[in-house]
């Protein structure tokens, strides 16, 4: 007692390890929006806001490496009055995040220079999103979950809108808010009633709370259930959720596509398995028939809706949807297994859209110009490398052997076959619309392939820039790399999923 | 007449619909924002009175991490709805913005 005759608060203890990734790309964020105040001239300020930037995606890397070796020895463990989990998943799906925003951000590079738009603010943004993306990676609690969930969607509300000058940058920016503020209402209507249901907001706190009491109306829980599976499922881009994934990646520049596919959903998908497995393990029968709709909706949607399309970027929002029911197939299995194919098929589609969206980008142009399939006619001959490159994203996207795509889908089918029952006619689907899909890819590889013929307009695109290159090269080796030996990744992924804190 | 905790949930829930049918059925983006504000704030007395119900605190404190967002959100949006406003000097319902579509 104090001399005010108030209780004195007990505040939460702090490992400092523990929230490190996630500072420190909020600090490098930050400082960058400092340093710009301080530095005027663009031709300082965007080289040392990249500085910064390159410094905080590092660091917090580091960090991450650091989690994982105590992780390792001491086990997983909790900080902040049991808010923030520090385990095997939140550090794996940390290191899917980070290694696409570096990527990202290599692309932006030099991108934002070509579009004469703001770099420091862009970066800023960015690195700001992605701490959003950790933190939701490690939130234990539901309240954690949808400020993260926040922190994420906020920045990328103005980076997907950032083009001013471009109409359709400001109107997908438009969509994307719009809906995601509805999704994120949603959502946080769902973590409502789970809280009257359970009395608790956290996952482990639900967790316990169902094992010990057997509810006697289970309508608010199945109730809020629903609806966070809606929020999430915006967020994740699952049908029937999608609507906005097609226009908001047309529109959105494109390395902020490319960091939307293949971060915002690794981030989503975070939260949506820890929810699902840590909050309401026990009541896996009420949860998985619900994901496997979704799954199948997601699958059909995403395979043919990709084939009336006629735009690349179009095309590939439709494929992100299609991979997004393949996660889901993993998901549902409610299995260890389920949770570790996930995973991985995560880490190999985060740097497959990357290198696909990098190419694109390249291709449109200017202005992000125009993304049409026609445009892509007879690349082979003007772009040998490029097109080549291409051609390997798309074959591992539509999951060809000895590529990474194969070792993805591999999982999450063996996965569900595990699982039995329902799931098998799951992957019985999958492998249907894989096939439609790989009809898409083969589609756009043969555009690329074909001659351009007299009448046909040739653009010319622009140059590959060094972050670029870097990217796509670097997307290209891990394809190869994991699609031949893929122990290395699939290890990590289970070792990640047994250190899964329940 | 007792003021039942169940009143406070109904009345929630119907400004959740309200707002939820509203953002699908309106067409201007302001009052699309609005619907969404509306929702936020239903969520908000939902938690205030399970809060109340079940003798916990943590569902107060969930409202302000929910006010914070709330706030945040406006400051984006209606930023957004500025700028596109500038860039077309036409009306800002979603039927005037639909260039993207395919």
């Amino acid at each position: 007692m104090n001399p005010l005759g108030v209780a004195s608060i007990v505040t939460p203890g702090v490992d400092w390890l523990g929230v490190a990734p996630v500072a420190l790309l909020a600090l490098a964020a930050i400082g960058i929006v400092l340093q710009r105040s301080i530095l005027r001239r663009a031709s300082v300020a965007y080289p040392s806001a990249l500085i910064v930037a390159a410094v905080g995606i590092i660091l917090s890397a580091v960090a991450l490496i650091a989690q994982w070796h105590r992780v390792q020895t001491d086990g997983s463990y909790t900080t902040l009055s049991k808010m923030v989990a520090v385990d095997g998943f939140s550090i794996f799906i940390g290191g899917v995040v980070l290694v696409a925003t570096a990527c990202s951000v290599l692309l932006a590079s030099r991108y934002l220079d070509r579009e004469r738009l703001d770099g420091p603010e862009y970066l800023a943004l960015m690195l700001l999103s992605a701490s959003g993306m950790l933190a939701m990676a490690s939130a234990n609690d539901l309240i954690a979950v949808f400020v993260a969930l926040e922190i994420v969607s906020i920045p990328l509300y103005v980076l997907v809108a950032y083009d001013r000058r471009r109409s359709t940058s400001l109107e997908a920016g438009m969509k994307y808010f719009l809906l995601g503020a509805f999704a994120s209402a949603v959502f946080l209507y769902g973590v409502a009633l789970t809280y009257g249901a359970t009395g608790s907001t956290g996952l482990v706190g639900i967790a316990n709370y169902l094992s010990e009491v057997t509810l006697l109306e289970r309508g608010t829980l199945l109730a809020g259930l629903v609806l966070m599976l809606v929020g999430l499922g915006f967020k994740v881009a699952a049908a029937p959720f999608h609507m906005w994934t097609p226009d908001v990646y047309q529109g959105a520049p494109t390395p902020v596509t490319a960091f939307m596919a293949s971060a915002t959903k690794a981030a989503a998908f975070a939260a949506l398995i820890r929810i699902l497995y840590t909050a309401l393990g026990g009541s896996s029968s009420d949860w998985r028939p619900l994901l496997w709709v979704l799954a199948v909706l997601s699958l059909l949607v995403g395979s043919i809706g990709a084939v009336i399309q006629t735009d690349v970027k179009r095309m590939l929002a439709y494929s992100s949807i299609n991979h997004a029911g393949f996660i889901l197939i993993g998901v549902q299995a409610g299995t260890i297994k389920g949770v570790s194919s996930a995973l991985t098929y995560l880490a190999i589609y985060a740097f497959l859209a990357v290198g696909s969206f990098a190419i694109v980008g390249v291709v449109a142009g200017r202005g992000d110009a125009d993304s049409d399939l026609e445009r892509f006619k007879g690349l082979s001959s003007r772009r040998t490398g490029l097109s080549w490159a291409f051609t390997l994203l798309l074959l591992a996207q539509a999951g060809v052997p000895l590529t990474a795509g194969f070792i993805a889908k591999f999982g999450v089918f063996s996965a569900a076959a595990g699982a039995g029952g329902t799931s098998y006619v799951l992957a019985l689907i999958g492998m249907l619309t894989a096939a439609i899909a790989a009809f898409v890819y083969l589609r756009i590889a043969a555009t690329m392939f074909t001659p351009a013929g007299e009448g046909d307009q040739v653009l010319a695109s622009s140059k590959v820039d060094l972050g670029t290159g870097i990217v796509i090269w670097f997307s290209c080796a891990l394809t190869i790399v994991i699609g031949v030996a893929p122990g290395f990744l699939l290890g990590l992924a289970e070792r990640a999923t047994l250190l899964f804190l329940r | 007449m007792i003021v039942t905790p169940t009143w406070y949930l109904v009345l929630a829930a119907a400004l959740f619909s309200i707002g939820a049918v509203g953002m699908l059925v309106r067409r201007n983006v302001i009052v699309m924002f609005m619907c969404v504000e509306l929702m936020l704030n239903a969520v908000n007395l939902t938690f205030v009175t399970f809060s109340k119900t079940l003798n916990d605190l943590s569902g107060q404190v969930a409202v302000f991490f929910v006010l914070v967002v709330a706030a945040a959100e406006v400051a984006i949006g209606l930023a957004l709805i500025v700028a596109i406003f500038r860039r077309r000097h036409t009306g800002t319902t979603a039927d005037d913005i639909s260039e993207l579509r395919g």
